[in-house]
Formats: structure tokens, sequence, C-alpha cells
């Protein structure tokens, strides 16, 4: 007893040590014990966690997918896909995202640049085509509503309301967050932390991009198809 | 190379454009597959349309999100890998549960009647 304390108590001698010096369980802020965001030019863990967030966030469309692939023919006697979708205003939305996607890759090249200026002006296009893209799917959404397609008509209809919509909202936060990102770099500039949202933003952007690839080929290419 | 030298951009304009225009390409063609009526084979579209989903999503990978087997130590390479991985034990799994259950569980119409007129 007396000894096992005696053991553990001892002053700079951890309970593990390693080939140098005692292992560290926990998050090291940094060496001299500075917090400010400069230690963390490239994001230091940020990228690879919200890479991993993208990832989780990529089973939970999975899911969906598969949910939609299970119900998305059981349409209970009501519209069927071919009914309702209008596949020529779903090519518009989709080349809204695609011109976002690359609008957005120029406003990051601007980033690495230095130009203020010109990643701004990318990043207003790119938003503008992020909120075309969302009126687009408000109003189909509310034409769906409106000839009385509600998610409560059919199977199909429930998980495509939840399939989309839940992209959807990704797109509506993605859009609030570049407009939340604008305001940070003009009251502070291109800082290491702004950067760091910057690129955080654009991996969240192309995501989005590429899940909209599965919905338009799976939700309604196919759903008009079958 | 020193930690201190200004970060590299991991893409540049001309991987951006080659990426756009190889994702309109794949974009147009499934579109233009369904709404021209091009083939009345429908599982010969659905491949079709697919395959070139899956292209254009590893397009969207390698020329805009600039996943790469190096970066973040491989970490990142190895996570895609891995929710891939899931990604398909999900989708295919519940699928393919799913349509079997749906055989066993659902008896056609024709059934029900012929049931109820059993003598």
């Amino acid at each position: 007893m007396n000894t096992n304390t005696a053991v553990i108590d001892t002053p700079g001698e951890g309970p593990v040590t390693g080939a140098g010096g005692p292992l560290e369980f926990h998050v090291v802020e940094s060496q001299d014990g500075h917090h400010d965001e400069q230690h963390h030019e490239d994001g230091g863990g940020t990228m690879l966690g919200f890479w991993l967030y993208l990832m989780s966030d990529s089973l939970i469309f999975g899911i969906l997918f598969a949910v939609h692939a299970v119900v998305g023919q059981r349409y209970a006697a009501g519209p069927s896909p071919a009914d309702l979708f209008e596949i020529d205003m779903i090519l518009v939305s989709t080349f809204m995202l695609l011109f976002s996607s690359i609008t957005f890759g120029f406003a990051v090249m601007k980033m690495y640049e230095n130009k203020l200026r010109g990643m701004t002006i990318w990043l207003l296009v790119t938003l503008a085509f992020g909120l075309g893209f969302l009126v687009l799917e408000i109003m189909e959404f509310s034409h769906l509503v409106h000839i009385g397609a509600t998610p409560s008509a059919s199977a199909f209809l429930s998980s495509f309301f939840v399939l989309v919509g839940t992209h959807g909202l990704h797109v509506t936060a993605g859009s609030l967050w570049l407009v939340v990102l604008l305001v940070q770099i003009h009251t502070t500039g291109l800082t290491p932390a702004n950067r760091r949202r910057m690129l955080c933003l654009s991996l969240f952007w192309h995501f989005l991009d590429l899940v909209w690839i599965g919905v338009f080929s799976f939700v309604y290419l196919a759903g008009v198809l079958l | 190379m020193s930690d201190h030298t200004q970060h590299e951009a991991p893409g540049n304009y001309r991987s951006y454009i080659i990426g756009f225009l190889l994702s309109v390409v794949l974009t147009v063609v499934p579109f233009w597959l369904v709404m021209a009526d091009v083939t009345s084979n429908v599982a010969l579209a659905l491949t079709i349309i697919f395959v070139l989903g899956a292209v254009q999503i590893l397009v969207h990978v390698h020329y805009f999100l600039h996943v790469t087997l190096k970066a973040e130590q491989g970490w990142q390479a190895m996570s895609l890998i891995f929710t891939l991985i899931l990604l398909v034990i999900v989708l295919a799994g519940s699928i393919w549960v799913m349509l079997h259950l749906e055989e066993n569980m659902m008896p056609a119409h024709e059934q029900i009647e012929r049931v109820r007129n059993l003598p």
C-alpha cells in the first residue's frame, strides 16, 4: 500500500514512460504555452478532423440512400418519379452545384495567391450558385407539396424528401457558413485561422457536390427510368 | 521541406478546369440518356448512369477534394477507404436483405385472392 502510493506520487516520473519521457494522453496545446491560432497555420489536426467529420456525414447519406433503395419504389398507389420529376430542372440545379464547385476552387487558388479581392468575388459567385440551387430545390418541393405529393403520401416520397432535404439542409448550412466566412475575412483579413476555415468549407462544399452526384444518378435519373 | 515555407496549393487552375470539364461530360451523358430516351434497355441505361456516376465521384475526389495517398500521413485516404467499405456493407447489405425479406413477406395480390378462395 505504502510503496504503491510512493511510486505513483514520485515527482517527475509518470506511471507510464516511453523512450523519450512520459507519454501524453491528451492534446498538448503548445510548447511555449501560447494558445493563439498562429500555431495552427496548416490547421494542425483540424483538416484531418474535418475530413473525418465528412466521412461520418457520408455514412448518414449512405444510410439515407440505403433507405431510398429499399422503399424508393413503394408508391402506395401514389405518383411515381416519372410523374413528378422534371429532369431538365434537375439538370439546371446539377450545373448550379458544379459551377459553384469550380468557382470555390478558384477562390481557394486566389487565397493561395493572397488575392483577397479575387477570392471574395469567387466566393460571392459560389454563394450565388449555391443560393440558386436552393431556390430551385425549394420551388421543386413547394410544387410537389402543392400537387399533393407530400412526404406522407408514400414511402417513396418520405425517403425522397428526407434524402434530398438532408442534402438541401447541408447546402443551406454551407451557404450560411460561406456568409460568415466572408464577414470573418473582411474583418480580420487572410489570417491563418481564416485560411483554415476556408479550406474546411471548400472540402465541405465539394463534398456536397459529390453527394449530389449520387442524388441525381440514383434518385432522379434511375427513379425516372424504373 | 521546411515547416516555415508558405504552404503549397494542393491543386491548380488547370486541375480544377480538367475536373470540371470531365464532370460536365459525366453529367451530360446520363441526363442525355434519360431525357432523349436513347435506349429502351433500362438495365443498360441504369448501368451506364451508375458507372458514370461512380467515375464522376472519383473525378471529384481527385480533382476537387485532392485526396492523395500521402495527405495527413495517409490517414485521409485510409479513412476514405474505411468509409467506402462501410458504405458498401450498408448499401449492399440493406438492399440484399430487404429484397429477400420482401419476397417472403409480401405475397402478390393474386396469391392473397387464391388463399381467400380456397374451399
